[in-house]
């Protein structure tokens, strides 16, 4: 017998329950959204640099952003979605056994967002906690790790966050589209409403975006963002889970594509072969702005919001500097009994909405210098 | 002096180039140049090469060796001779090439053109390129070339009448001749609302009336005009190379609104050729700046002074026009890696008089004018070449 065979039938007599849990259906047990109230019109962000409105709500696509209010950070807008999650459930929050808080804005560079969370959810203190960052994904990250830890018994149900309050610098094109908002996600093996069916990562060193420690806003590589970046990662993440899995763009009812802009993801979708109709219900960068780790878990929160059960959801996520995480979910017949109403829809926290003008934002967002 | 004649020409795409360094974008040229001639390695006996500030872009310098080597011809140990003058480098390594040529001292001879300019900021980029402006009197107090490109455009306006739209008019010409340019950065049309919507730099300029940031390569293969026809069926014989300089600041000029260093360039070109103005088919001007164009095709005589606005509105400098400008798309379409550009002018010419150019061909090009300036006018080279 081969060293290798002999691994295998040590594996196999040994722990003969390592292959029935690799077999284990895990997925989403709950969900919850969260979009800040306040928004800025992207015609009242160019007024104030002088810019030709019309052509940047083209060339971006985005039409407004959400807008943190002064006490509103990462740490409230993840409690805020993690009891959106909870709230449409029945389990013991004691339960929760990880959470992990994906943001590219923590309130804090040392001490975690996630104790926090864990604390005002009421899941400490036997619990693991972790706060990530990979830029823009670092949200599906967290879920990648729930989801280990739940296929491996470690926990019975794992909270997976991503959240921002994205910084951009005054005047960057950034300022168009970094806005605030997030999403938690419960995952677990029992009364799953979608079911992950397969994930996979693409991941190369490709510094397209970055902030440097100690600095206040991000730097970018402009146009650098989009094929090299965005573009590259997307394709390949998104082309191996569906190679893995066999499928074709025209087997899911639903994509979601990380959103930096309201361009993006139509653009990546249609070169993958995905519809406009299929990415619409996921799309909500051109009324809410980048959310950032926030916004393909928003995405997925609202497809979840409208789905039917055995509906096939695609979604792939990007983080710069890079890597892409995808996602093959199935919606499951518990759908049916979950109780949505307990925490508002996506479609209500957008529609939910004030207005403010430039120098509110500015105060808002610290822009403001004095001595 | 003897003639001289172009018998290889090479170009990279021109753009925002990730994937290719500053080395890998002048071999392609150079290795696309040496084929295009059909010389082997063995008879080149030297290498010109234009490069504004390698030093400063890619942290480079001693750039001619450098080509040599990353060419494959370090064991060949020829002269490698690295020009700077600013945006002119390529023109200037051209006149170099050429007078080496001219004098009987090289029978062949590649020059090259080179720049990488998108490994740094936007911001860091205009002040790379301001090293060509008078640091003491100009730049330290803030002026960069679309400021003092700005005053001169402000100033025409102010002489001559010349409109807004006229200058929106040259972005728009020569983007839709870029359109036509496989190798060109820009290959979208685009109408004068365009222009005068895009964001101001420099009032009258806005972006749309700037040469982009770019990088890119070209190259061609000089060969003594008496030796050329073993190469080539159809060598473009140089009948003109002419230079001159002028004031680095752009204030210490009388006039702002014509470019003495153009005139006296073209003045030496003109009469080695034995030319006027009205001889020329077609020319590659340096258009940094829409107001640039307009300045080039007065300077060079191709129009009366305070004209150039008026032809371009009336479509003289189109493809099909009476005398037609920058069909490759020039500096702003085509793209403008500074070391390149002027290498890239006289590629285009080259195609031209070949009756290569494809879809953006002039008909019946027999003499065409390559005009390269530095700075805002400090330097200037103009040459001319005619198909034999």
């Amino acid at each position: 017998m081969s060293e290798e065979k002999i691994d295998i039938f040590i594996y196999s007599v040994f722990l003969p329950n390592i292959c029935d849990l690799n077999m284990k259906n895990i997925g989403v047990v709950s969900y919850g959204a969260y979009i800040p109230s306040c928004r800025i019109k992207t015609e009242e962000i160019a007024k104030a640099w002088g810019k030709d409105p019309e052509t940047i709500i083209k060339g971006l696509g985005v039409i407004e952003k959400s807008v943190p209010f002064l006490d509103q950070d990462v740490a409230t807008i993840s409690v805020e979605a993690a009891r959106a999650a909870l709230n449409r459930i029945s389990i013991d929050s004691q339960d929760i056994g990880a959470i992990y808080v994906g943001s590219e804005s923590h309130p804090y560079a040392v001490k975690p967002t996630g104790t926090i969370v864990g604390e005002a959810i009421g899941a400490t203190p036997y619990l693991k906690v972790a706060d990530y960052e990979f830029a823009c994904k670092a949200g599906t990250a967290a879920i990648q790790t729930c989801m280990a830890l739940v296929k491996s018994n470690m926990v019975k149900y794992g909270m997976a966050i991503g959240a921002d309050t994205s910084q951009a610098a005054p005047g960057d094109a950034l300022e168009y589209a970094a806005s605030a908002g997030g999403a938690a996600f419960i995952i677990g093996s029992e009364n799953i409403i979608a079911e992950i069916n397969e994930t996979c990562s693409y991941t190369t060193d490709t510094p397209d975006f970055w902030r440097r420690e100690g600095r206040k806003y991000p730097a970018h590589g402009g146009r650098f963002t989009g094929a090299p970046a965005y573009f590259r990662h997307i394709m390949g993440s998104a082309t191996n889970l569906m190679n893995c899995m066999g499928v074709k763009p025209q087997d899911y009812n639903y994509a979601i594509f990380h959103q930096p802009n309201g361009k993006f993801p139509l653009k990546v979708a249609q070169m993958l072969g995905f519809t406009k109709e299929q990415v619409k219900q996921g799309l909500l960068c051109p009324l809410i702005g980048n959310t950032y780790s926030g916004a393909s878990m928003l995405g997925l929160a609202s497809v979840l919001d409208v789905a039917k059960p055995h509906e096939r959801i695609f979604v792939t996520s990007y983080g710069s500097g890079a890597g892409s995480d995808s996602f093959d979910i199935t919606v499951t017949d518990e759908i049916k009994n979950f109780n949505k109403t307990k925490a508002p829809l996506v479609s209500q926290l957008i529609e939910k909405k004030q207005y403010i003008d430039y120098a509110t934002y500015a105060k808002f967002r610290d822009l403001l210098y004095w001595e | 002096m003897r003639d001289v004649s172009v018998i290889g020409i090479g170009l990279t795409k021109f753009g925002e180039l990730w994937d290719k360094s500053f080395r890998q974008l002048i071999s392609e040229a150079g290795a696309k140049a040496i084929i295009d001639s059909g010389v082997t390695g063995k008879e080149i006996d030297a290498l010109y090469v234009g490069s504004m500030s390698a030093g400063r872009f890619v942290g480079q310098e001693h750039v001619g060796a450098l080509v040599a080597d990353a060419s494959g011809f370090s064991h060949l140990h020829i002269p490698a001779i690295r020009v700077e003058s600013a945006c002119a480098s390529g023109g200037l390594a051209i006149r170099q090439a050429y007078l080496s040529v001219a004098s009987g001292m090289n029978d062949i001879v590649v020059v090259g053109g080179v720049e990488k300019m998108t490994d740094v900021y936007g911001e860091e980029a205009t002040n790379i390129l301001a090293t060509a402006s008078d640091q003491e009197w100009e730049a330290f107090f803030g002026a960069t070339f679309p400021s003092l490109y700005a005053m001169i455009a402000a100033r025409h306006m102010h002489e001559y009448g010349t409109t807004r739209e006229q200058l929106a008019q040259v972005a728009v010409k020569n983007h839709s001749n870029g359109a036509l340019n496989p190798n060109a950065q820009f290959q979208k049309p685009i109408n004068i609302e365009t222009v005068l919507k895009s964001s101001m730099v420099a009032d009258p300029l806005t972006l749309m009336d700037c040469s982009p940031v770019s990088d890119g390569a070209a190259a061609l293969v000089l060969c003594a005009a008496d030796k050329a026809k073993n190469y080539k069926d159809k060598p473009i014989k140089i009948i003109g190379s002419g230079q001159a300089s002028d004031t680095l600041a752009l204030h210490a000029r009388n006039k702002i609104c014509t470019f003495e260093s153009t005139l006296y360039a073209a003045k030496m070109a003109y009469k080695q050729a034995k030319l006027e103005p009205k001889d020329i088919d077609l020319a590659e001007v340096h258009d940094c700046f829409t107001i640039a164009e307009i300045l080039a095709i007065e300077d060079l005589g191709f129009v009366e002074k305070g004209e150039g606005g008026k032809a371009i509105k009336n479509k003289i400098t189109t493809i099909d026009g009476q005398i037609p400008i920058n069909t490759s798309g020039g500096l702003k379409a085509k793209g403008h890696p500074v070391g390149a550009t002027g290498v890239g002018q006289i590629a285009e010419i080259v195609e031209q008089l070949r009756g290569d150019a494809g879809k953006r061909q002039v008909k019946d090009a027999k003499i065409g004018l390559a005009h390269n300036i530095g700075g805002s006018g400090a330097s200037c080279t103009v040459h001319i070449l005619e198909a034999m």
